[in-house]
């Protein structure tokens, strides 16, 4: 029993490393704390994503720092202030890496609001 | 009591306390989701007068500021987004000519939620009718439903929008009351736009309001009454 436990943590922790290694590299932009921890939010952002919209849209429900809005505002690139400007941007990067597909920004700004109030002025 | 037995009550303690914290997250996002923030009230219902002896012909001050707000390009073409525009009728016999807004009425009856097949069409609670972009697969039954012509179709994709109001190709929208200002607290960008208050917004169902003692006090209609879908916005002077 014990020998299969030594086993089998030795063949995870190398995994473990390989998986951290091939992780991409973001741009997460000022970042700073988050409504949870990296890797939650890794796992369940789009759980969260998804029902804040319900709440927010058919209840009007607004909870600020649950909003795609205040990802962006964190997350968007200080270089060119959005998540999904380039490949190593804060949504595409790991979308790009996970072949997921997403279509938040078809709709929804993907630039930090004080970016695009200084487009409208130029 | 057998030894193997005493592992497996170990065990089942174990898995029981990893279960819980296993919930934790979920129940928290929860109780965050149902916090400080209200929800819109069903005792609340939002509603316009509008004054068309105040409304001035050629002024489009409250077409401009939707356009501002909400990101339309301000085109008026028949593919272009229009969730306001300006209107001028002249009465046949006598000549009276009357210069009015027209944008979604906000109906307690509205046809548009009734002919949706994805139920992305809604009236909220407090009677702001909406389109949930998210379920919308862009049929537009709706357009063709809604007596108003209030509701605009996004044909071309579109780039840097308003974070305050996402739009997209695809989907059907509409005046949304400016929803997103009532959220907090301000009133719509066309009745602060206009310069001759012909627009006031307020809750038709407080006492206290002004729209309220208003209505009780001017005569005003609802356009196309005939329908009973009992518009939340009101003309008065037609």
């Amino acid at each position: 029993m014990r020998l299969l436990a030594t086993l089998l943590l030795c063949l995870c922790i190398p995994l473990a490393w390989a998986a951290e290694a091939n992780a991409p590299k973001l741009d997460t932009g000022k970042g700073g704390e988050c409504v949870k921890d990296t890797q939650w939010m890794r796992k369940n952002h789009m759980h969260m994503l998804k029902h804040q919209r319900n709440e927010t849209v058919r209840k009007g429900v607004r909870v600020e720092a649950e909003a795609l809005k205040a990802c962006v505002e964190c997350h968007a690139s200080t270089q060119d202030d959005s998540v999904t400007a380039r490949a190593d941007s804060f949504c595409v990067g790991c979308h790009r890496y996970a072949a997921v597909k997403i279509d938040c920004f078809e709709c929804h700004a993907s630039k930090r609001k004080e970016a695009l109030a200084n487009k409208d002025v130029k | 009591m057998s030894d193997i037995n005493t592992q497996r009550r170990q065990f089942l303690k174990t898995s029981a306390g990893a279960a819980a914290i296993a919930i934790a997250p979920g129940m928290m996002l929860y109780q965050t989701a149902h916090g400080d923030t209200a929800a819109a009230s069903s005792s609340v219902r939002w509603g316009m007068l509008i004054d068309t002896a105040q409304c001035k012909e050629g002024c489009n001050d409250c077409v401009n500021a939707c356009n501002k707000e909400n990101g339309l390009s301000g085109k008026t073409g028949v593919t272009d987004s229009q969730w306001i525009r300006k209107i001028e009728i002249k009465a046949v016999g006598s000549g009276h000519a009357v210069s009015l807004p027209m944008m979604c009425q906000h109906c307690e009856h509205p046809p548009c939620v009734d002919v949706c097949p994805t139920q992305a069409s809604f009236k909220r609670a407090d009677g702001i009718v909406l389109v949930d972009r998210h379920l919308c697969i862009g049929c537009r039954y709706c357009m063709m439903a809604c007596p108003y012509k209030a509701r605009s179709f996004v044909h071309e994709t579109l780039e840097d929008q308003n974070p305050d109001v996402p739009r997209g190709k695809g989907t059907v929208e509409a005046c949304s009351l400016c929803v997103h200002r009532i959220d907090k607290g301000q009133i719509p960008a066309c009745a602060e736009a206009c310069q001759n208050k012909a627009i006031l917004f307020g809750d038709l169902n407080d006492a206290n309001s002004e729209i309220y003692k208003k209505v009780r006090s001017v005569a005003s209609v609802q356009i196309r009454a005939d329908l009973r879908l009992n518009p939340g916005v009101r003309y008065q002077g037609l």
